[in-house]
């Protein structure tokens, strides 16, 4: 046990690759689903309609629509796969097994962060594959895409994360994707450029952060963006902070987790 | 006194008001079976809860073999084994993976041989690479026992083992638990079943509406506060009891024809033989002799009544 007086490695481990057999598990559900949606949105969206519009940004609007799909699906499943990662435990009791182990809190979200993360990121990278069998895509800055990725997938599961502690029942964790991500992900300049709003309804949209995200990802593609990427890089840098310090507060008091 | 669990001053008032404990001082000694007897709702799960680390405490001090539960969680908890009341466990998780899962939780590298060994042990070695739902409650309470064990603890916490289980898999258990302090691993059990800890128990605690009010060796308990009945079964029924036999405590049974003397455990030696004798002196006949003594359960029932 000396190395793991400063780290339980072995511990992380065991959280980690058991929420990845959970993952394995129900791998057609997992992936299957959300790219059959996401197919779904480009025959509509990017054939169908797109077809029929212009470009934007100087994109065609199949491409252009490819980082906010990419997008909303690593937002939904970040949240669903952290949430009920940690929901789980808690409603089958197992959860008992985690806060009796000499685990920290911080080795705990580690594991269970880092296994929804992984599999966001891994389904955003087969939903990018998906995207490039309908419309041509390039990416201007591969190293800044992989940095928004890995940013919003790790910021998304850790409010997941919270959503799943905060949880009480099935519905409640479905409230958050469903009725707020969903909303503000369509609202927040997925399928269009915020440009295209009256200026009224501009001005609302920068109240969202969602369109910060969407935009810096987008910029990483094409190298446009509905407001400067140094703004979105921030934005995405407090939502994370926020999420940080509710983590911090839940396991600093113990909040349904600890009696 | 060479303890592992030391706790000291320990209360735990839930958010609702609820005071759980009060000012528990409660040491566990280095490779004793330790039973916790209390009625539901006593405090027991939650005593247990706040030593593993699952409940926080109020206020109280708690070390597990010299180390701080709060300020060196690791190393206390890495010495702890539990085994909850409940059968909570990953249904779709076989039983290989989950108590591999258990081991690398607890912080230990990856060591199969010991594995094989705590599941042989529980019977559970043919069923490893089923999965848990497939297996029938005892054979769960099994997989949480390996679970808990997989990671070698020095203490183990055995809430209610043998609540649902059938009498075979009861004696199993029972047997298993022995084997346990026999290799050095000290047992703390709670349970219904009085009969469990009379039968396992080195040492037992009595917890009532969140106060430890009374722990002491099985053997010297029985002694303290165990009674002897002496029965005897009168040729003659007998209408009073007569005065010459003032100086025992003695009551009419069955209309008179049985005698009931109560007397404390230890005193038979001397009680019985003088209180035939007297009998004999006063022309009392008798056909049978029944001797009973009273069990740990009514000891502990009495207890908790006392305690109200």
């Amino acid at each position: 046990m000396n190395r793991q007086r400063l780290f339980n490695l072995y511990g992380v481990l065991a959280i980690y690759r058991f929420e990845m057999a959970r993952f394995r598990r129900t791998l057609w559900q997992s992936l299957a689903t959300p790219v059959i949606t996401t197919s779904l949105y480009f025959v509509v969206f990017g054939s169908a309609i797109g077809a029929r519009m212009g470009d934007v940004d100087g994109i065609s609007y199949g491409a252009f629509i490819v980082p906010g799909l990419l997008m909303l699906s690593v937002f939904t499943e970040s949240l669903n796969n952290a949430s009920i990662g940690i929901y789980l435990p808690k409603f089958t009791g197992t959860i008992y097994e985690v806060l009796s182990a000499p685990v920290s809190a911080f080795e705990i979200v580690l594991a269970y962060v880092g296994a929804a993360a992984t599999k966001s990121i891994l389904l955003g990278l087969v939903i990018l594959g998906t995207a490039s069998l309908f419309v041509p895509i390039h990416i201007q800055h591969p190293l800044w895409m992989a940095a928004f990725l890995l940013l919003v997938a790790l910021s998304f599961s850790l409010a997941g994360f919270i959503a799943g502690v905060w949880s009480q029942g099935f519905e409640q964790l479905q409230f958050i994707p469903m009725l707020i991500i969903t909303p503000m992900t369509f609202l927040g300049g997925a399928f269009y450029s915020i440009d295209m709003l009256p200026p009224v309804w501009r001005t609302v949209s920068l109240f969202n952060p969602v369109v910060y995200v969407i935009s810096g990802f987008r910029w990483s593609f094409y190298g446009t963006a509905d407001v400067g990427v140094g703004i979105s890089l921030m934005a995405m840098m407090l939502f994370l902070l926020l999420c940080l310090t509710l983590v911090w507060l839940i396991f600093r008091t113990g909040y349904r987790l600890k009696s | 006194m060479n303890s592992i669990i030391s706790i000291a001053h320990l209360n735990k008032r839930y958010a609702s008001g609820l005071e759980a404990l009060r000012d528990v001082s409660l040491e566990i000694e280095r490779g004793e079976i330790f039973a916790l007897l209390g009625p539901n709702g006593a405090g027991k799960t939650t005593l247990i809860s706040i030593v593993c680390g699952i409940v926080r405490l109020s206020s109280g001090n708690i070390s597990v073999d010299g180390h701080d539960i709060a300020r060196e969680y690791r190393a206390a908890r890495s010495k702890i084994g539990l085994v909850p009341q409940e059968l909570h466990t990953d249904m779709f998780e076989t039983v290989w993976d989950t108590v591999k899962f258990s081991r690398g939780l607890f912080g230990h590298r990856p060591d199969a041989a010991h594995l094989e060994k705590v599941l042989r042990d529980l019977s559970l070695w043919t069923k490893r690479h089923d999965r848990i739902m497939n297996l029938s409650g005892g054979m769960k309470r099994r997989v949480l026992i390996a679970k808990a064990l997989a990671h070698e603890p020095q203490v183990l916490f055995l809430d209610e083992p043998t609540a649902g289980v059938d009498v075979e898999l009861r004696r199993d258990m029972w047997a298993l638990v022995r084997q346990l302090r026999d290799s050095g691993v000290t047992i703390i059990l709670t349970t219904h079943y009085i009969a469990e800890a009379e039968e396992m128990a080195d040492r037992i605690g009595v917890i009532n509406k969140g106060e430890l009010i009374l722990v002491d060796d099985k053997a010297s308990l029985m002694k303290k506060l165990g009674k002897k009945q002496l029965l005897v079964q009168l040729q003659e029924p007998m209408l009073a009891i007569p005065d010459g036999l003032n100086d025992w405590q003695l009551v009419l049974n069955d209309g008179g024809n049985e005698l009931e003397c109560t007397f404390d455990t230890g005193e038979e030696q001397r009680a019985v033989p003088t209180l035939l004798r007297r009998l004999g002196e006063l022309g009392v006949e008798f056909r049978d002799l029944k001797t009973r003594q009273s069990s740990l359960e009514e000891i502990f029932v009495n207890l908790v009544r006392q305690s109200r």
